[in-house]
């Protein structure tokens, strides 16, 4: 018991000598960082949230009630019987925004992976490969910059049909670009190193070379573009929804949520305040964590 | 300078003729427009009619290629839904979207520069903080959100400004916010960064050495080097603001570009919305080939890349 007492405390003089160990200095950048650990702990929760919907709602979220039409949230008036009050439909509110959690964070997850398959695949390709296949993914990328998101994204969705899988497509077809450009300047980065040297020196193929040498050393930037697009995302699914053609009725959508809001926002305004903060808290949760991410693993960046 | 200007040209008319062909080819998505267009009620014969009628018979490729070329002469088709040429249509609907979009760049320079440099010269103090804090939330805020939010505080609550309507200049006042807003974090975020890189060189230790005021060395010597890649930064965040000026049109029923947008895409007007995409699609290339210009005029060490 003193044995183990005294090895879990350093020694000073080896401590001074030896300074902390890259992983102690990881560590404590991590845990210092005020915005990422907000960041981790708030989207924590939301994703708990999620999974845990159908024991965390009180109701049915699509079982109306005219008895109990636009009943307001409890601090305005209302009984706890609807915590958060219910729509025009009667639908209970906070289990509405409980099951919402749920499209939100798989819109941001699903169209967040598409667009990153696409986007890595094109960034290390020209990054790797320069020349002709450099010029090719620089032109497909000014491409996709040129074509305004939200209408391309609303009259494709219109086109096709509103439903939870086509809006995650679509969006996860037209973001990409942001994973093309920064991986693209990240394998520049890396693809002169030694260890690629080495790695090709001794023989290893182009796919193992990516996938073992360039892929591991730019995974860092991926985590961050990754956060910061399921944000986008998500934001995006919540525009096409408020518009009236994304997600369609009568699906949770936080999006949809405010857009039906918004004709009773005279006089029941919360009926669009609670769906857009909600939203808000996300958002800025995975931003945040993005951002923290981007400080933690790059130091030297950080402006 | 003309070798690179050529070489941005090329690439910007590529690109533009790019969007072109995508923005043609999304009519044909949903495997039949003439089906759509006739709606789920119409016969056999109709569909048919409406067929031949708009020419969707043909192969797709000679329909590009007749779309294309009356396009380059400024013939877009005709609405289906106002029957009206949507070259005409678009045209007079781009001037309130014009207008909103400057009004929101400016919004978003006058607010943003000023923030990033008074962050700048003091790093981690209080400004810097609430700064940061700004471009972090701002960025999370989504946009539908915060201009209903506007309307409620200005417009319901205190009965100050008009929340929807294009009549006068009072009706652009939210949209502006809202639509300026987006492109704010961007720019602060450039300037600061900017600014704390240039305030750390040679030349201004130099501007010190010999006397120069603080504000002289503020705004003579710093802010005007740190402010090119601003410039730039905002030409290409204004090609992106006239594309995402649907959202904010259509809170504000602001009668500009982005609201008929929605309208066609809600119609299914599809000469309409295939001639929107390009439009706006051809402002952001004009405005980053601009700023690509701009950018190598002022600073030559641009022109390699």
């Amino acid at each position: 018991m003193s044995d183990a007492t005294t090895n879990m405390t350093p020694d000073p003089m080896l401590e001074a000598i030896v300074g902390p160990t890259p992983g102690q200095m990881l560590r404590k950048r991590i845990f210092g960082h005020q915005g990422l650990m907000i960041g981790v702990v708030v989207l924590g929760i939301l994703v708990l949230v999620a999974i845990f919907a159908p024991l965390l709602a009180p109701h049915d979220p699509y079982a109306q009630s005219l008895m109990a039409r636009m009943k307001p949230p409890v601090f305005l008036g209302g009984t706890w019987e609807h915590p958060l009050g219910t729509d025009h439909l009667g639908r209970d509110y906070l289990s509405r925004l409980i099951y919402g959690a749920r499209v939100s964070l798989l819109i941001g997850l699903v169209a967040a992976t598409i667009s990153g398959v696409i986007g890595t695949a094109m960034g290390v390709a020209a990054g790797y490969f320069g020349g002709k296949v450099d010029a090719v993914v620089t032109y497909l990328i000014n491409v996709r910059l040129a074509m305004p998101v939200v209408l391309v994204a609303l009259a494709v969705v219109a086109i096709l049909g509103g439903s939870l899988q086509v809006v995650i497509v679509v969006l996860g077809l037209l973001l990409w670009d942001r994973f093309a450009v920064v991986m693209r300047s990240s394998t520049l980065q890396v693809r002169g190193r030694e260890y690629v040297a080495a790695a090709k020196a001794v023989g290893c193929s182009t796919p193992r070379v990516l996938m073992s040498e360039i892929m591991p050393n730019i995974a860092n930037n991926l985590i961050v573009v990754m956060t910061l697009e399921m944000a986008h995302a998500i934001l995006l699914e919540a525009a096409l929804s408020f518009l009236g053609l994304g997600v369609q009725p009568p699906t949770p959508s936080w999006g949809l949520m405010v857009s039906e809001g918004k004709n009773m926002m005279l006089f029941e305004p919360w009926m669009v305040l609670i769906p857009g903060a909600v939203l808000f808290v996300l958002v800025l949760a995975i931003n945040l964590m993005g951002d923290g991410l981007r400080d933690v693993t790059a130091p030297e960046n950080r402006s | 300078m003309l070798n690179f200007i050529l070489k941005r040209l090329g690439l910007a008319v590529l690109v533009a003729f790019t969007v072109s062909f995508i923005s043609f080819s999304l009519m044909f998505l949903s495997g039949d427009p003439a089906a759509a267009l006739a709606g789920e009620t119409a016969s056999d014969q109709d569909v048919e009619a409406i067929r031949v009628l708009y020419g969707f018979d043909r192969p797709m490729l000679v329909q590009y290629w007749d779309w294309l070329s009356s396009a380059l002469v400024g013939d877009l088709g005709e609405s289906y839904y106002f029957k009206l040429p949507v070259a005409s249509l678009i045209a007079e609907r781009l001037q309130v979207t014009m207008m909103l979009g400057l009004c929101g760049i400016s919004f978003a320079l006058l607010t943003a520069v000023p923030l990033g440099v008074a962050a700048a010269i003091r790093p981690n103090s209080i400004i810097d903080r609430i700064a940061l804090f700004l471009s972090v939330a701002g960025q999370a805020m989504p946009s539908f959100w915060f201009g209903l939010i506007l309307i409620v505080v200005f417009s319901i609550q205190f009965g100050i400004l008009p929340p929807s309507g294009t009549s006068t200049w009072r009706h652009f006042i939210m949209p502006t916010i809202v639509l300026g807003y987006y492109a704010m974090p961007a720019i602060m975020r450039l300037t600061r960064a900017g600014m704390l890189e240039v305030l750390s060189s040679d030349y201004i230790r130099t501007a010190r050495a010999k006397g120069a005021s603080e504000f002289t060395v503020l705004f003579k010597h710093a802010l005007r080097n740190a402010i090119i890649p601003v410039v730039s930064l905002a030409a290409v965040q204004m090609g992106f603001m006239l594309g995402g000026s649907i959202v904010v049109e259509s809170i504000f029923a602001l009668h500009g570009a982005g609201y008929l947008a929605w309208e066609s895409i809600a119609r299914n007007d599809l000469p309409t919305v295939q001639a929107l995409i390009l439009v706006f699609s051809l402002f952001y290339i004009v405005f980053t080939f601009l700023s690509d210009v701009l950018n190598a005029w002022l600073d030559p060490r641009m022109r390699a890349g």
